[in-house]
């Protein structure tokens, strides 16, 4: 049955392909199919291991499908369908097709079913995310997209080095819970890790993302980081030491995006922020816990890019992207206020929208393991996502200060892309009975209780009025913020100023050395060896033997020095 | 702090477009905004809750903690940025960019 087993991310390779040599005119249809193709072919798949084949002597297995890895992968197919709507007249073609061929890496470790496989769809999308972050078109672009291919060339080097010990230790190249008792599965974690954004590397993500295409922001938000949520959830499920990398980064995310002013830099920290949140749950570990990480990356997927469409339509039709030279675009792109106000919604996870249904599945975990102090800080935690997602993005870009620019919204696609991507999150929100059975464990809870609709209501309207409370503190300022990048972009430069400075300082003192030796030494060197110097005469023989004599007599008494008395 | 607010939100007379501009428009949405965030508190007299941990027994404690949280996220964000941030040129001016060639070839 090799047919049904065609493994789903070689279309979207192929497409990638095609996009590149087709003529113009057909490249829009291309790029709207393909990803229904592949959705077609995820949904045809059946549970279990489908296509397996001999590498190096280790049983490959091309496909493996099941509940958890079809979300994953549908997620990252409707995202590759809604960014290329998205960008269909507005985005280059060597963009939509990197972009492709990146959602393809996606896709391809989603049904991964050996660490091998899931190593080449990695770096496969380290490969073609790195193109989409260069597709950005500028200097800043080019610096970012070349800092980015490190960090990820790292992070898999590291993945490699844990996958090839799990191999040489256990023999098993199967994806299956790993437990943290060995080096090989620490090394793994760490791997996976880089690519989920942890600390301390969190800020490749801030760093990248917001310098690529208005476009090629929104596709590189969903794929790496919830591939990375994905393999957390098949290798380490229920490893504590998660539950505490997931709480620092949802709040190293409001932090930092509450610092920001460029507004896809503010989203970008709010990835960094929300993925926290399934990282949380992944450490927690129990099926709520694990179906409410699933379900999370689900609907963050959607909503993200929601939000990054909406302000990748606002650069697309300002050029600007800084808080400080925008405000008050409510008066011109109704539609794109209107659909990043719900993508705001979303993450800040108000009832009625996809974030209430999913979010409280981790909080609710926390809460039935009895895990107080984590429960108070992912609350604290969700009132901090509507601080600085909810309500900064949008205020800063669409109310507060009027800017004066009135750009009108965007082309009818990238308005259709947003209208469908904002149906989907409240139709989820309103219908959780849609994503619930699509969920790796069967779902045994009910969002809409009349407690938890007034308890998150209170929890987020009184952060709504903190900010505008606050609002004095929350200027918006020409700044960035320092990160961990600043020891290798700042730090470790200056070190190699110096050392260069060093180094040329040394090279020029044994420049001087050499002039001065050969100004005393010259002459004496001239007299010595030259043709006329005393060491190219022809000496006397007896002059030789007599040397050689008084050499001889020396070795003997030295060698005799040791007997005597 | 509301005075402050229309401020803020008060596009400049010439924009003259109806709407959040108005002037008022901002005090009403004010007033609108207390009388819901009252709502969601009374709610609870009449709702029954499922507290599980003894702090969320107070009353209103969803309301407390998220506002006295977000107020605290803000200062501790603040606080750090007195140390972290710089400005948004910082990093196009560092010894990384090409011009520093010059520089160093003296």
């Amino acid at each position: 049955m090799i047919e049904l087993a065609f493994p789903p991310a070689f279309i979207l390779i192929f497409g990638a392909l095609l996009i590149a040599v087709a003529r113009p005119a057909l490249r829009p249809v291309i790029v709207l199919l393909v990803p229904l193709a592949t959705l077609w072919a995820i949904w045809r798949l059946p549970d279990g291991v489908l296509l397996t084949t001999q590498f190096l002597g280790y049983p490959i297995e091309l496909v493996e499908s099941g509940k958890l890895r079809r979300l994953f992968a549908t997620a990252f197919t409707v995202m590759a369908f809604a960014g290329g709507l998205f960008g269909l007249k507005q985005a280059r073609w060597t963009e939509l097709s990197a972009a492709y061929a990146y959602a393809a890496g996606a896709v391809g470790v989603s049904f991964a079913g050996d660490l091998i496989t899931m190593f080449l769809f990695w770096e496969f999308m380290a490969l073609f995310s790195t193109l989409v972050v260069w597709c950005g078109g500028t200097e800043a672009a080019r610096r970012a997209g070349v800092r980015y291919a490190i960090m990820h060339l790292v992070g898999g080097v590291i993945l490699k080095i844990g996958i090839e010990g799990v191999m040489i230790h256990t023999g098993s190249i199967d994806i299956r819970p790993l437990d943290l008792d060995t080096f090989d599965a620490w090394v793994v974690l760490a791997g996976v890790l880089v690519n989920a954004a942890a600390p301390p590397v969190s800020q490749w993500l801030s760093d990248a993302y917001p310098e690529a295409s208005p476009t090629g922001t929104v596709f590189l938000s969903a794929f790496t980081t919830k591939t990375a949520v994905l393999a957390l959830i098949l290798l380490f499920p229920g490893a504590e030491v998660l539950v505490w990398i997931g709480l620092y980064m949802v709040f190293y995310g409001i932090t930092y995006a509450l610092l920001e002013n460029d507004m896809r830099r503010i989203l970008a920290y709010s990835i960094v922020n929300q993925v926290g949140f399934m990282v949380c749950g992944i450490g927690i570990g129990t099926q709520m816990a694990l179906n409410g990480a699933a379900a999370h990356a689900f609907v963050h997927i959607i909503y993200k890019a929601l939000l990054l469409m909406s302000a990748g339509a606002v650069m697309y039709q300002t050029g600007r992207r800084k808080c400080t030279d925008l405000g008050g675009l409510y008066h011109s792109m109704p539609l794109t206020m209107t659909c990043g106000m719900i993508g705001a919604l979303s993450i800040s996870a108000f009832p009625l929208t996809s974030g209430f249904v999913t979010k409280s599945l981790i909080s609710e975990a926390a809460g039935q393991q009895g895990l107080e102090v984590v429960w108070m800080l992912l609350t604290a935690a969700s009132a901090g996502v509507f601080l600085h997602a909810g309500i900064k993005f949008p205020w800063f870009v669409f109310f507060h200060r009027d800017s004066g620019l009135r750009p009108p919204d965007p082309p009818w696609n990238m308005r259709a892309a947003m209208l469908l991507f904002a149906a989907a999150c409240i139709l989820l929100g309103c219908f959780p009975g849609l994503l619930y059975p699509l969920l790796p464990f069967p779902v045994d809870y009910v969002p809409y209780t009349a407690s938890h609709v007034v308890t998150q209501l209170q929890l987020l309207l009184f952060a709504g009025l903190a900010f505008f409370v606050m609002l004095s503190q929350m200027e918006r300022m020409l700044t960035v913020t320092l990160d961990f990048d600043w020891f290798y972009r700042v730090l470790l430069v200056r070190v190699a100023v110096v050392v260069e400075r060093a180094w040329h300082r040394l090279i020029a003192r044994l420049r001087d050395l050499r002039r001065d030796l050969g100004a005393v030494l010259g002459p004496r060197f001239e007299d010595w060896f030259l043709p006329q110097g005393r060491l190219a005469q022809t000496w006397p023989t007896g002059s030789m033997t007599l040397w050689v004599t008084v050499i001889l007599v020396l070795l003997v008494v030295l060698a005799q020095r040791d007997t005597l008395p | 702090m509301s005075s402050d607010e229309r401020q803020h939100a008060q596009p400049p007379p010439a924009a003259g477009r109806p709407g959040l501009g108005r002037p008022g428009a901002v005090r009403v949405l004010w007033i609108v905004f207390i009388a819901v965030l009252a709502l969601t508190v009374a709610a609870e007299l009449v709702v029954h809750l499922h507290p599980r941990f003894r702090l969320e027994r107070w009353f209103a404690f969803n309301a407390a903690w998220g506002f006295l949280s977000c107020v605290a996220m803000v200062l501790f964000a603040n606080l750090l940025g007195v140390f972290l941030r710089r400005p948004d040129d910082y990093y196009s001016r560092r010894p990384e960019t090409p011009d520093d060639g010059e520089r160093r070839g003296d």
